[in-house]
């Protein structure tokens, strides 16, 4: 008994002293650490396991094909059941990692991680949620919006209900219910909305939904019996999208007059209203299916091998597709700081400059083999959004069938309303905005 | 005038929904003593489970296997969680509920997944118009559900002779041991037709809304019935539920355009308050006068 104890103290010892001695193999790979925010539990688990899955199986098979520039991504997941303050605590959790970007996965971790950022020197990345004025990049060094905004969104929501009544002009006298959950995410719209409704003639009256947003009936009965709405935007999250398709079903409202956000158009979000859903619009900013070269890549190398991060039956969906778009664009980001620093693990500041600089082009796009699956992004060190591009799509009783091209948002007018709001934050928070002379 | 008539009937008859959650509570209440924290979970869980059977199973059978399990999970419990609680403060045995339900969606997650599943249970959710007013059919069936089960619970816990013995252990444990109710039996079967309600209320409105995660926040909905109507009556919590659906809906229509809107979830607590302060037991719960 005391010679095994003796053998074991020697090998402790041993281990300790070639442990210090010895420095890191020169030879070991350089590994990229990527922190993912995720939520695979609690009530919008589809959401955060989706597009969290695509992300990491896209940087999964980089890896497999040798690394970014023969660096590999090291990505670990920290769940926050899209909480905000397990959000916070998976920050400060990974922060010490030296994270090259941090993606909240959630409006209000964004919100909560917004200061931490800029006094951590980290680029906060939200692709498609979080506060639309961030992309504003005099105010907002540290956040970035791209490949689009709520605000973006919302004016290509209204070129395309003007689209299907036959021009701009039929705007005119329209009844549009915006119907959104009552927190900020939701009411973030609401402003945007009204002077829109000024522009263009429509009237527009919103409907708040109380979280979380199960039952909706006097909402539904109030758009569709007294206000007799021609069109509802569907403005909510989780089970709260699905809700207003039954009860639309049940008051005889049309789907087809009925558009949602793009948090509100994935396959989790139809399928449970059954044939309620057939004929429902709504935004997207990524391609569906698995029809793209990259998402069969995905499929033969990542699933082939057993790496997967998701059931496979959800490879193609709307929520996986997203992720694999946020990888495809974080992996671009990093090569464009690669090409400015040189190939090695990238730090924040690095991953900043390269966030600004970002230039996905549509030759770019079809060489990684996503054409149709992600819109162009060019971003810039004042425009954090890059592009604004937002698809449509239709629920045709099985499948999201996409519907016309790509839509371009009304740019001037967006850049005009992010920049007010984003001055405005500015000055309750004693920002002084960047200028194009503070980058030289 | 018709638009308000529609508007409260609407709400009625969602507010009878409600109720089939706050049963749960209120049974277990009643039964045991205890404020049980995962009966959303435990609805979660019961049409996780149906959604899972229904693709070996028809629907009868998948519903009966659905029963079978919550039935088992009653026994587990009581084996697992509570008896090691006998005689402890109610605190106790409510924080593990708490924990209960977290283990619970877990189970559920594990073993179906996260994804939200379609259940038709073959109710047709088209209108039909009676004189002006829409009124829905799945609504309908759903209030004719519970309003059944509420006879048959009231009838089970006045008129049975295990009814009245589960009303003794919820007002002493150990009194009630103490003239020989077998007080695992008791929590056993009262956890088991609680598994029952949740089954029922999982089968509703996981038609209503698909079965996914968010089933366990109806949980909140139950709770100003339970404040309004009293958490040990059944009674209570069918006429509360009605009071709770239709005036919220009442209010949200007519009230909520003059202060912003999206003010059902918070009115019927607003009401529920009023009713506290002249009825501290709710409207139909029994007042306890204790010895000091």
């Amino acid at each position: 008994m005391g010679r095994c104890k003796n053998t074991g103290v020697a090998f402790l010892l041993l281990i300790l002293v070639f442990g210090f001695t010895f420095p890191p193999n020169p030879g070991q790979a350089q590994e990229q650490y990527v922190p993912c925010l995720i939520y695979r539990t609690g009530p919008f688990a589809p959401g955060g396991s989706g597009v969290g899955g695509g992300w990491e199986d896209y940087m999964e098979l980089i890896n497999m094909k040798g690394g970014v520039n023969g660096i590999k991504y090291k990505y670990e997941e920290c769940e926050t059941a899209y909480d905000t303050a397990r959000g916070v605590e998976c920050y400060e959790r990974v922060k010490p990692k030296n994270p090259a970007y941090i993606h909240p996965m959630s409006t209000g971790i964004t919100y909560a991680l917004l200061d931490r950022s800029v006094r951590d020197k980290i680029p906060l990345v939200f692709m498609g949620y979080g506060r639309a004025d961030a992309s504003d990049g005099q105010v907002f060094p540290w956040a970035f919006t791209f490949p689009t905004n709520y605000w973006s969104q919302n004016t290509a929501k209204i070129k395309f209900i003007a689209q299907q009544m036959g021009g701009m002009d039929k705007l005119k006298g329209l009844k549009i219910a915006n119907l959104h959950i009552d927190i900020p995410y939701g009411q973030e719209t609401r402003p945007l909305l009204e002077k829109m409704s000024k522009m263009y003639g429509f009237e527009v009256r919103h409907f708040p939904v109380p979280w979380p947003g199960i039952d909706q009936k006097a909402q539904w009965m109030d758009i569709v019996r007294r206000y007799n709405a021609d069109w509802v935007i569907n403005r909510n999250w989780g089970v709260s999208c699905t809700v207003p398709l039954r009860e639309a079903a049940r008051l005889g409202f049309p789907r087809d007059r009925i558009v949602g956000v793009w948090w509100c158009g994935s396959e989790e979000d139809v399928l449970p209203a059954g044939p309620a859903a057939k004929g429902y619009y709504s935004a997207n900013f990524n391609g569906v299916g698995q029809d793209f070269p990259v998402i069969q890549e995905i499929i033969e190398k990542v699933y082939g091998a057993g790496k997967g991060n998701l059931s496979i039956t959800r490879v193609g969906t709307v929520f996986y597709n997203r992720g694999v778009v946020t990888g495809i664009a974080m992996d671009e980001a990093i090569r464009t700081a690669h090409k400015k620093f040189g190939v090695k693990p990238v730090t924040g500041e690095e991953m900043r400059w390269a966030l600004e600089n970002l230039n996905i082009t549509e030759e770019r796009i079809k060489e990684i083999g996503a054409e149709g699956l992600m819109p162009p992004i060019k971003t810039s060190w004042k425009d954090h959004e890059g592009g604004g591009w937002v698809r449509f799509q239709q629920w045709d009783g099985q499948k999201w069938v996409p519907v016309g091209a790509w839509v371009a948002p009304m740019r001037e007018f967006v850049r005009e309303e992010v920049e007010k709001s984003a001055a405005k934050y500015a000055k309750e928070k004693g920002i002084t905005p960047r200028t194009s002379e503070a980058l030289k | 005038m018709i638009f308000a008539i529609e508007v409260a009937i609407g709400g009625l008859l969602v507010g009878v929904m409600y109720s089939l959650v706050a049963l749960g509570f209120v049974l277990i209440y009643k039964s045991s003593g205890v404020f049980n924290f995962a009966q959303g979970d435990m609805t979660l869980l019961a049409a996780l489970a149906l959604v899972g059977f229904l693709t070996i199973f028809p629907l009868w059978l998948a519903i009966l296997a659905a029963l079978v399990l919550m039935i088992a999970l009653a026994i587990a419990i009581e084996a697992i969680v509570l008896r090691p609680l006998v005689a402890r403060p109610p605190l106790a045995l409510f924080m593990a509920t708490i924990g209960l339900g977290f283990f619970l969606q877990g189970i559920g997650q594990g073993i179906w997944g996260t994804d939200p599943k379609g259940l038709d249970i073959g109710i047709s959710d088209i209108p039909f118009k009676i004189k002006g007013l829409l009124i829905s059919q799945f609504d309908l069936a759903g209030g004719a559900l519970a309003g059944g089960l509420v006879f048959a619970l009231v009838w089970f816990f006045q008129k049975s002779r295990t009814g009245r013995a589960l009303r003794a252990v919820s007002d002493d444990h150990e009194a009630a041991l103490s003239v020989g109710i077998p007080l695992r039996r008791a929590w056993a079967i009262s956890w088991a037709i609680a598994g029952l309600v949740a089954l029922v209320a999982g089968i509703m409105w996981g038609s209503r809304l698909g079965v996914q995660f968010s089933l366990s926040l109806i949980a909140l909905k139950a709770l100003p019935i339970l404040i309004l109507g009293g958490i040990d009556s059944i009674p209570g919590a069918i006429i509360a539920g009605l009071v709770v659906g239709a005036s919220e809906n009442l209010a949200e229509v007519f009230l909520g355009p003059y202060v912003g809107g999206g003010i059902q979830t918070f009115f019927p607590y607003l009401l529920a308050l009023v009713v506290l302060w002249f009825k501290p037991y709710g409207m139909f719960g029994r007042e306890i006068i204790e010895r000091v």
